[in-house]
């Protein structure tokens, strides 16, 4: 199966490919090769780290749409035992671009809800790429309250290019569903710790996408708007996404210089898809370590201080 | 006047009536009631005065123009009571937005043409006696849109009211979070969320009545928190726009889609209200959902 290529790696797959072919050439008929087989290996490293170690907005974005990357239910299948999936809204149906459940991180037992987006056409098919409907932040409400009443954590991960903007999703009150969940984490009595492990997008994102820790991927985004749709509305061209992405101030750096993000989790070289069970699981250590230092809190004073951390963001200038 | 200015001086009196405290001559105060307008669906040539009478509703085809922030609020409150509040909040330009037009310009440009120093105003007043914190919305100032100080105005609205144990009533209208200010505006749908959600809690009511065009993180957030919804006549409200809807799903909409009326239909909100009888609805609903005073002071 061909491997896929982000647009900015092609220089580099190209080099790869070559070197590839020329690997599979018969080295002992000719000498000469082992030498520029070895001169391309350090040509193509060079490339690689000039390449991922300075990735813009832009690419940090495509980077965090990889298909290969690692989705929620990777971070499930790799980090928590004892899992109950729950499924359905109770009302209408069960959206499986959202995951629930109940889990156990490394003997921490948790409510887990996740944007879920599939690692194959049937599966992205089945879970609308990850954007969920009303009825997906309803079953991600529903699990919200479940572990309000049953004192439980919630661990969020984020991965979505925002909420399905369907007519059937407008009919069924897909802006009454999110606003629906904001009411209802803002004010969940049990600690709640987010991580951003792909796309952020919009409101979409953020119904299951703030709490008391927020954790960021290094090459995950989280934004207002997308690049594209950003782009089209200033020049009428998803072209022009690029500048856009620079603009939006989306990625996990300029998210952690606005106080909105608390932590970031680096990536290997080329991004979380290339060594998927290492980032896996250095979120997981990072998820339990805030768990911990969140764990025994009043959760009164919880509920607070979420209110007035979320009452401190914006910037604005008051007279007088 | 060459005729560039008079189609110029025309644009920045298409919307009504009176906005008090703006400077004298600017866009925004009084279309004279010597003017004569063309209602955009009757068709009918009126008499601005006859307008202005009806609260800026068509006379013959009930068409709602739209209405500055001001008089969104003067039109739902007992009259003189309103006392604006947080007036001095200003956006900046958090992230030095640069991509299209540099966001300081668009910020100068709008409050030059409104008068106002954001798309939202709140302040205190009473309706049907009831003490509330009101707000509204303006579209002309950069679409309505939600940034730092259209949430930070809202978020306030709903703290003060429980401290003072006031009701909110809010005229909505809105394209969404404002892009410029990119995480800090999405963060605003949360935060005015949360604070709506405290009101709730406190036992006090929150009456929204959403206006044309309300959609986006706007619609997504405090817009739809409250307790009665109502709906002015003509007013598109919902969350993606409808010309993505239907790129989304490639065929056409369906007549009425996103209409006010589509929305009570589909169980979203409560019912559609004429512009002239809404003071009376909201102060009804009041009636029902305020806490008695007397009884609270009882309480203490």
């Amino acid at each position: 199966m061909a491997r896929f290529v982000m647009e900015f790696e092609r220089p580099l797959a190209e080099l790869e490919d070559k070197l590839g072919s020329l690997k599979s050439l018969d080295i002992a008929a000719t000498p000469e090769l082992a030498a520029e087989i070895a001169d391309l290996e350090r040509e193509v490293e060079r490339l690689r780290v000039t390449l991922y170690s300075a990735l813009s907005p832009w690419e940090k974005v495509q980077v965090s749409r990889h298909p290969d990357r690692p989705k929620t239910d990777d971070y499930v299948a790799g980090l928590f035992d004892q899992v109950v999936e729950l499924r359905g809204d109770r009302a209408y149906a069960d959206d499986q671009s959202i995951f629930t459940g109940l889990a156990t991180l490394d003997g921490r037992r948790v409510v887990v809800i996740g944007h879920n987006k599939g690692h194959s056409t049937k599966e992205n098919v089945a879970r609308n790429f990850g954007s969920p409907h009303p009825e997906g932040f309803r079953k991600a409400e529903r699990a919200m309250r479940l572990a309000a009443r049953f004192s439980l954590p919630v661990v969020t991960f984020l991965d979505t290019a925002g909420a399905s903007p369907g007519l059937e999703d407008e009919e069924r009150g897909q802006a009454w569903a999110i606003a629906s969940c904001l009411e209802t984490l803002s004010a969940l009595p049990v600690p709640v710790v987010v991580v951003g492990i792909g796309e952020g997008g919009s409101g979409g994102a953020l119904a299951i996408g703030f709490g008391d820790r927020l954790i960021m991927l290094e090459h995950s985004y989280y934004s207002v708007i997308s690049p594209e749709m950003c782009a089209i509305i200033l020049h009428k061209d998803a072209a022009r996404a690029p500048e856009s992405a620079a603009a939006l101030s989306l990625t996990a750096d300029d998210l952690l210089r606005l106080g909105i993000v608390d932590e970031i989790v680096s990536e290997p070289l080329g991004g979380a898809h290339r060594e998927p069970d290492m980032v896996i699981a250095e979120v997981g250590l990072r998820v339990g370590a805030a768990l911990d230092a969140l764990a025994g809190e009043d959760p009164r004073a919880l509920v607070e201080r979420r209110y007035e951390r979320l009452r401190s963001i914006g910037v604005y200038n008051e007279a007088g | 006047m060459s005729i560039n200015d008079w189609f110029k001086q025309r644009e920045g009196r298409r919307y009504t009536v009176s906005a008090p405290g703006c400077p004298e001559g600017k866009p925004g105060d009084g279309l004279p009631d010597g003017v004569w307008r063309s209602c955009p669906q009757c068709k009918r040539t009126l008499y601005q005065g006859d307008v202005a009478r009806c609260l800026s509703v068509c006379p013959h085809c009930g068409h709602h123009f739209e209405l500055i922030a001001r008089d969104r609020i003067d039109a739902i409150i007992d009259p003189g009571s309103f006392e604006e509040i947080d007036t001095t909040l200003t956006s900046t330009d958090p992230l030095r937005f640069s991509a299209g037009k540099p966001y300081g310009a668009t910020l100068e440009k709008a409050r030059e043409s409104t008068c106002m120093t954001d798309a939202a105003l709140t302040g205190r007043a009473s309706i049907g006696g009831h003490p509330v914190v009101v707000g509204a919305m303006d579209f002309r100032f950069v679409g309505a849109s939600m940034g730092s100080v259209v949430g930070e105005r809202i978020a306030r609205a709903f703290d003060l009211a429980r401290d003072e144990r006031r009701g909110v009533v809010l005229v909505v209208a809105s394209g969404g979070a404002r892009m410029q200010e990119g995480m800090l505006s999405l963060m605003q749908m949360a935060k005015t969320s949360a604070a709506a959600g405290r009101l709730a809690q406190a036992g006090l009511p929150y009456v929204s009545l959403l206006v044309n065009p309300t959609y986006g993180g706007v619609t997504a957030s405090f817009a739809v928190l409250a307790d009665v919804i109502f709906a002015e006549p003509g007013a598109m409200v919902g969350f993606a726009g409808p010309r993505l809807v239907e790129q989304t799903i490639r065929r056409s909409l369906p007549k009425g889609f996103q209409s006010a009326t589509s929305l009570v239909e589909h169980g979203m909100i409560d019912d559609v209200v004429p512009r002239v009888e809404l003071r009376e609805r909201v102060a009804t609903v009041l009636d029902y959902l305020m806490p008695d005073a007397a009884l609270e002071a009882g309480d203490l």
